[in-house]
């Protein structure tokens, strides 16, 4: 694997915009695959010791993904996608909100552009996320919080159980 | 986080006062005259900068001076950068994932 792979990470605080711009050692088809396809997502698109589970994904323009964020303890943390755009190994956009276990949306959500290249083999993702209102994205880091505190304690268990051997 | 901190930066007048006050603590009557807008008008935007906890009201005598809260403008940077630290995360997860997929093909 490169080690130079670009990572960008900007926010636009008054535009209410995140975008995200990273390079992957892989070609573009195989790129499209693993943001569009939901067995290649599930295996990636939450960051550990969280982990993603669609329950189905539709991935048509006016299809939806729905799917959950587990934590470590089990809690899961539903979300409902709405694909609003496809232009295949080009772009797709959708429309992201919290959901209950129904499959009931909130009110507020988020737009999501997705944008594929590749040069020479790398492939280059740029991502931009509008109005994910900073409330919905606390959420988000909470339950990244709780997995990582929680990843912590393990360690910590443990070291503890090495000390006493 | 009552109020929403993007929501509160977003507008470009509410973006002005907390500049101008990270320089100097203001009044409200300060403010007015420096903005050319009513008094209404300037406490409405202190009232969604004051919720978010990006300033704080100091009295001095008869006058409330509002004072740049940057700490809270740093919190707010810190978060951010935890959600950045989950993208990276996800992103590491996801070459691992390519990298199998490349072996398997």
């Amino acid at each position: 694997m490169k080690n130079d792979l670009l990572f960008d990470f900007n926010v636009d605080k008054a535009a209410k915009t995140v975008y995200i711009t990273r390079e992957f050692d892989a070609g573009l088809d195989l790129v499209w695959d693993a943001f569009t396809k939901a067995e290649i997502l599930d295996q990636w698109a939450a960051p550990a010791p969280m982990r993603a589970k669609t329950k189905y994904m539709d991935f048509t323009v006016g299809g939806k993904r729905f799917y959950a964020m587990i934590s470590p303890d089990g809690e899961e943390r539903w979300a409902l996608q709405k694909y609003t755009s496809i232009t295949p190994k080009t772009n797709f956009k959708l429309y992201n909100a919290f959901a209950d276990k129904d499959e009931n949306p909130e009110p507020a959500g988020s737009e999501w552009d997705y944008n594929f290249s590749e040069e020479n083999d790398i492939t280059k993702v740029y991502i931009t996320i509008y109005n994910e209102s900073l409330e919905r994205m606390e959420r988000i880091m909470e339950g990244f919080r709780i997995g990582f505190a929680m990843t912590l304690k393990n360690l910590d268990e443990l070291l503890a159980a090495s000390k006493q051997n | 986080m009552k109020q929403d901190i993007f929501q509160a930066i977003a507008d470009p007048t509410r973006r002005a006062i907390l500049t101008l006050i990270a320089i100097q603590a203001l009044t409200p009557n300060a403010m007015a005259e420096k903005f050319d807008m009513t008094r209404q008008a300037v406490s409405k935007h202190i009232k969604v900068l004051h919720e978010c906890d990006l300033i704080r009201p100091e009295p001095s005598g008869r006058e409330i001076y509002y004072h740049f809260n940057a700490k809270k403008m740093q919190e707010f940077d810190h978060w951010l950068a935890q959600f950045r630290e989950s993208w990276k995360t996800q992103f590491n997860q996801l070459d691992k994932v390519l990298s199998t997929l490349k072996q398997q093909k």
